[in-house]
């Protein structure tokens, strides 16, 4: 995790909010540096965190966070991390028949499938084992990411359905986390990913935006981060609380500074 | 700085299965210093595979792609387990040139080559496969070019901007005896033998018999799935995930996919803009990527994005696929003839480079890059448009293998023979 975000976000693994989706997308740049901080700032409270990882390997997310601090082999083998490869998995199912429902299943499937093997996979992973267990304070859901699903065949309306029963088990009843990741397509004409896109976002507690920069590609600043608080269960009288940094991610690090205010410029 | 802990990278858990089933305990790649490899050394201790090296970086282990200056820009190389997808340019003649130098690459080096195609028989693409260039034919060819471009007065003393005399030589020309990387001549045909002596299977679409894998209907194009099963049946039979006991290989399976995407491989997504099979080949592209991050492979696939009617589908194809590089010939366009980009063929955009096992990615600063099929040599230029000394618009090139500041001192150079 990285300090500084969690500066901005105002919490600590110690105390944060629970029954939150907090949703990520990226428009013309990279989101994933935020995929791995909520990864090991979550593993580093104590949580049961259920990864969905439909992009990269389980290597990737393992070194990427050994610098940051968290062992996700030792986290997988003590219980802690229930990691699903999306990669190694979708060459299983397509492969090798399955006798019962995998949770990639939609990837046989001619027509539009649903995600209901996936879902099932997660409330199995997440569901708490008696009174025995190792102790983790909440379960936590991260799906890198949903953009993926939709390129692989499913609706949008699939895909907030998953997002929805997943939301009811795991925020409302297990009084845990949801995060997700959803690429933003700006200005290329995706209908589906901006249904799913505005969909998530009317249900989201907290949204992060990583943008490019609007001139274009620079080496000391490597985006620019939109921060909203949302109430989406309340209604809002008054305005959501939103802000806006700009970063530049370094080798184990990331740094945020005000706009226009980069160590490079000043 | 060197950890000793295991080499990271997708191939790892790959590389380490190899090296179990070859009775030995230690893991096969083990990170070591940016040398070439290429020798295997004695002792089980460390296993090097011909024509990888690890990357300075995350200790990844890379391929080459053929064009040194590509490789450059991608940051040391391919790394091995990724996609290289080539978007390709209007009239598919610099793609399939740079495909050709990937798989004449993988001759030179050793590997194992896996080739489909749907319109061009593979055993006639290995036929028209680029000579590589032998280590003292090259030195002489650079040695002509660099001497056509030094001017006279490059080594005065400089009187106004003197510190730019401090700054480093720039070295044109490759590396002679560098394992990693080799240079080709596109005028002449690669020599029998080297086919001969290469390890190769072709995979022609129209030649296949059904399949007889039990995939709904509809679920991919037909093509795809054969190909698929072809590529995981050649992966398994060879061992190159590891998994087969039988077979212990320590080679790299090199992958070239040409046309992908095309009306031949049955798919529709250039004809239609909502077709039957819309999301037939990114259904294929995940499941490619995952069967090339459980082995020693690495994939070329050269794909004419431009006559896909969907754009959407182009933005799906670029998340799915780990490095994009599009080409854009001036063949045919008003570009051509327009006395600014008279000494280029083309422009080459490195559209995404991935970040595998780090939070940051090597990407090169410089985003304007021409090329341009230079006598025998592909090569890729930082494309300046720069200051007319007469007030018209000149530019000159400068070779990519030097930093900028090197450049501008090069460009310094040009300018004053010009007065």
């Amino acid at each position: 995790m990285f300090p500084e975000l969690n500066n901005l976000l105002n919490t600590t693994p110690d105390r944060a909010e629970q029954g939150k989706l907090t949703l990520l997308c990226d428009a013309k740049t990279d989101g994933s540096f935020l995929v791995h901080h909520f990864l090991s700032f979550y593993l580093k409270a104590n949580c049961k965190v259920c990864f969905v990882a439909l992009i990269q390997s389980f290597s990737h997310y393992n070194i990427v966070g050994q610098k940051l601090g968290v062992n996700l082999t030792m986290a997988r083998e003590r219980g802690q991390l229930v990691f699903l490869e999306g990669l190694k998995s979708a060459v299983d199912v397509f492969f090798q028949p399955q006798e019962k429902p995998h949770p990639l299943q939609f990837l046989r499937e001619a027509n539009a499938g649903n995600l209901k093997p996936l879902f099932e996979f997660v409330r199995e992973a997440l569901k708490p084992v008696g009174s025995g267990e190792a102790g983790w304070t909440y379960p936590v859901l991260l799906v890198d990411d949903l953009s993926v699903l939709l390129s692989l065949g499913l609706g949008a309306v699939a895909v907030l359905d998953f997002i929805h029963y997943c939301r009811a088990t795991v925020c409302w009843e297990l009084k845990g986390n949801v995060v997700v990741l959803v690429h933003d397509s700006g200005d290329v004409e995706d209908e589906e990913n901006d249904i799913l896109l505005n969909g998530l976002s009317h249900q989201s507690h907290l949204i992060l935006r990583a943008e490019g920069l609007a001139t274009g590609f620079c080496r000391d600043v490597h985006g620019q981060l939109r921060i909203l608080w949302r109430r989406p269960s309340q209604s809002t009288s008054q305005r959501d609380q939103s802000l806006t940094y700009q970063y530049k991610i370094q080798d184990r690090s990331v740094s945020f500074f005000a706009k226009g205010m980069s160590p490079a410029v000043l | 700085m060197a950890a000793v802990a295991t080499c990271g990278g997708d191939a790892g858990s790959a590389g380490s299965a190899v090296a179990t089933a070859s009775k030995s305990n230690v893991t096969s790649f083990q990170r070591r210093g940016p040398r070439a490899s290429g020798t295997n050394d004695s002792g089980p201790r460390l296993v090097s595979i011909t024509g990888t090296r690890p990357s300075v970086r995350n200790g990844q282990l890379l391929v080459s792609t053929g064009l040194p200056a590509l490789d450059q820009l991608l940051g040391g190389g391919l790394a091995v387990g990724t996609v290289l997808l080539i978007e390709e340019d209007k009239y598919n003649i610099y793609s399939s040139l740079l495909f050709k130098y990937f798989l004449a690459e993988g001759i030179v080096n050793g590997h194992t080559l896996l080739v489909a195609s749907a319109n061009e028989d593979p055993a006639n693409i290995l036929q028209e496969l680029p000579a590589p260039l032998l280590d003292d034919n090259c030195k002489k060819e650079f040695d002509e070019d660099v001497y056509n471009r030094k001017t006279p007065e490059s080594n005065i003393k400089m009187k106004i901007a003197w510190r730019y005399q401090l700054l480093p030589k720039m070295e044109i020309g490759p590396v002679s005896s560098s394992r990693f990387g080799h240079y080709y001549d596109a005028s002449k045909r690669i020599p029998q033998e080297l086919i001969e002596a290469s390890k190769w299977h072709g995979f022609f679409l129209p030649e296949k018999i059904p399949s007889t894998l039990k995939v709904e209907p509809c679920s991919l194009t037909h093509g795809y799935i054969k190909l698929l099963q072809f590529i995981q049946n050649i992966i398994y039979e060879e061992g190159f995930d590891g998994s087969n006991p039988q077979k212990k290989q320590k080679n790299i399976l090199r992958i070239g996919i040409q046309n992908l995407g095309s009306p031949l491989w049955g798919d529709d997504i250039c004809c239609t803009e909502n077709g039957d099979s819309s999301h037939s080949l990114t259904k294929f592209l995940y499941v490619l990527r995952g069967l090339l991050r459980t082995s020693l492979s690495v994939c070329i696939i050269t794909m004419p994005t431009h006559l896909i009617q969907n754009k959407a589908v182009i933005a799906h194809i670029t998340n799915l696929s780990d490095i994009v590089v599009g080409l854009e010939s001036f063949i045919g366009s008003e570009r051509e003839t327009n006395p600014l980009y008279k000494d280029y063929h083309g422009l080459i955009h490195i559209r995404q480079i991935p970040r595998l096992n780090n939070l940051v990615c090597d990407e090169s600063d410089v985003k304007d890059l021409g090329f341009k099929l230079k006598r025998k040599l592909f090569t890729i230029e930082l494309y300046i448009l720069g200051l007319g000394v007469n007030g018209d618009k000149t530019f000159f090139p400068t070779t990519l293998q030097s930093s900028c500041k090197a450049s501008l001192k090069n460009a310094r150079a040009w300018l004053f023979s010009q007065t």
